[in-house]
């Protein structure tokens, strides 16, 4: 079927959705925070290169490490999940496909995130 | 959308090669993509022989030798032959240029030269450009005001004119909107560099009461923000212009009215 709609109709399309500045802001955000927080986290490791099991978790079981530790994690899941949502919206143009990827982005980020949480919080609280 | 490989009928095949000038002591080698809607055929790249000594120094000058001497066919636009029209837009030498200004001499071995990249083609070195130009007109590139005329003009001081320039030299060749690979995946719903940066130049100007709907206008996950700082355009203009600084700042004003 040919398009016989002018090319201003089809430029102009559905609109402008009048958002799109908070994802831009979000990224710089975590960013920002996770500038440090890296910093933080990629000396923890080395830190503790060697050390045994025990040793690890008493370390992260330390309020002035944990804390960090689960900033890092959950800021650079929400991140990355804005980002992944970025590649997907360069490259997926099949429309089913787009958002179907955009919620698996969604999910995958809450089921590591989930996980880390649980984690995390057994080796502070749980025995 | 993307798409990494040509289309089947896109698929460029090697074309003719057209006889050498006679009697000519200098020649120099063009590569030329030509298609005709007429003919049913894929793409072709056609070889040319220009002689150097009978003709001007820019590729324009040599593309017009062939159109006159050898192959009245070959179909391209051009106009000023000075670089302010913005007619003779084309990829020359892997680069998005002006045939006018770009220099042979600049290139070594022989001169490719296609059309502005991912645009339907209309013949050989014709691109169609009916969608960069309703994209211009979405934008609204001219000056919207509210308040009463003024009698004789509407003032501007000159560090606020000093503000449009880098933007208004733009001559809409559309050398940068091609060039970006954003615009190749998106051209439908991203409006490109050269149309931002037109946006841009409104959007600063000192006498223009719009700037809050044409920031709402732009505002768009789609519209503005594909710009993902990739300075294709920036490197490419043949005015030596900014569009992605251009863009930086429309996001920055983005921000400002956000936060």
């Amino acid at each position: 079927m040919a398009d016989m709609r002018t090319p201003l109709n089809r430029v102009r399309g559905l609109g402008s959705t009048k958002s799109g500045t908070s994802h831009f802001w979000a990224v710089r955000v975590s960013s920002a925070a996770l500038l440090p927080l890296s910093l933080f986290v990629i000396g923890l490791v080395v830190s503790l290169a060697g050390s045994s099991f025990a040793e690890v978790r008493a370390t992260l079981g330390q309020p002035l490490v944990w804390v960090p530790v689960m900033l890092f994690i959950l800021i650079s899941l929400e991140h990355m999940r804005l980002g992944m949502q970025e590649v997907v919206s360069d490259y997926i143009h099949n429309e089913l496909v787009k958002v179907t990827l955009m919620m698996l982005n969604s999910f995958f980020v809450v089921l590591v995130g989930g996980i880390c949480v649980f984690s995390l919080l057994k080796i502070a609280f749980g025995g | 959308m993307v798409e990494l490989t040509l289309p089947k009928n896109s698929k460029i095949r090697t074309g003719k090669t057209w006889p050498k000038p006679e009697g000519a002591t200098n020649l120099r080698e063009y590569k030329i993509y030509r298609w005709s809607p007429d003919d049913g055929e894929t793409p072709s790249i056609d070889t040319y022989f220009v002689d150097t000594d009978d003709c001007g120094p820019m590729v324009l000058d040599a593309l017009l030798w062939i159109k006159d001497k050898v192959d009245p066919t070959l179909t391209l636009r051009r106009s000023c032959r000075e670089g302010i029209c913005g007619s003779c837009a084309m990829n020359i030498d892997g680069t998005n240029t002006l045939a006018c200004t770009k220099g042979s001499d600049d290139i070594s071995g022989a001169v490719k030269i296609y059309p502005l990249p991912h645009m339907p083609v209309v013949k050989d070195l014709v691109p169609d450009l009916t969608v960069p130009y309703a994209q211009l007109t979405s934008i609204e590139p001219y000056l919207k005001t509210v308040s009463p005329e003024p009698a004789k003009e509407w003032l501007q001081s000159h560090e606020d004119r000093q503000k449009l320039d880098g933007l208004y030299e733009c001559i809409l060749c559309f050398c940068c909107q091609t060039s970006c690979p954003s615009y190749w995946w998106n051209g439908d719903r991203y409006l490109g560099p050269a149309v931002l940066l037109q946006a841009y130049r409104w959007l600063i100007d000192s006498r223009d009461e719009a700037t809050g709907e044409r920031l709402d206008n732009l505002e768009d996950p789609f519209r503005l923000y594909r710009c993902h700082t990739i300075m294709n355009c920036a490197q490419t203009c043949p005015k030596g212009l900014n569009p992605a600084k251009a863009i930086a700042e429309i996001k920055k004003m983005m921000v400002e009215r956000h936060v």
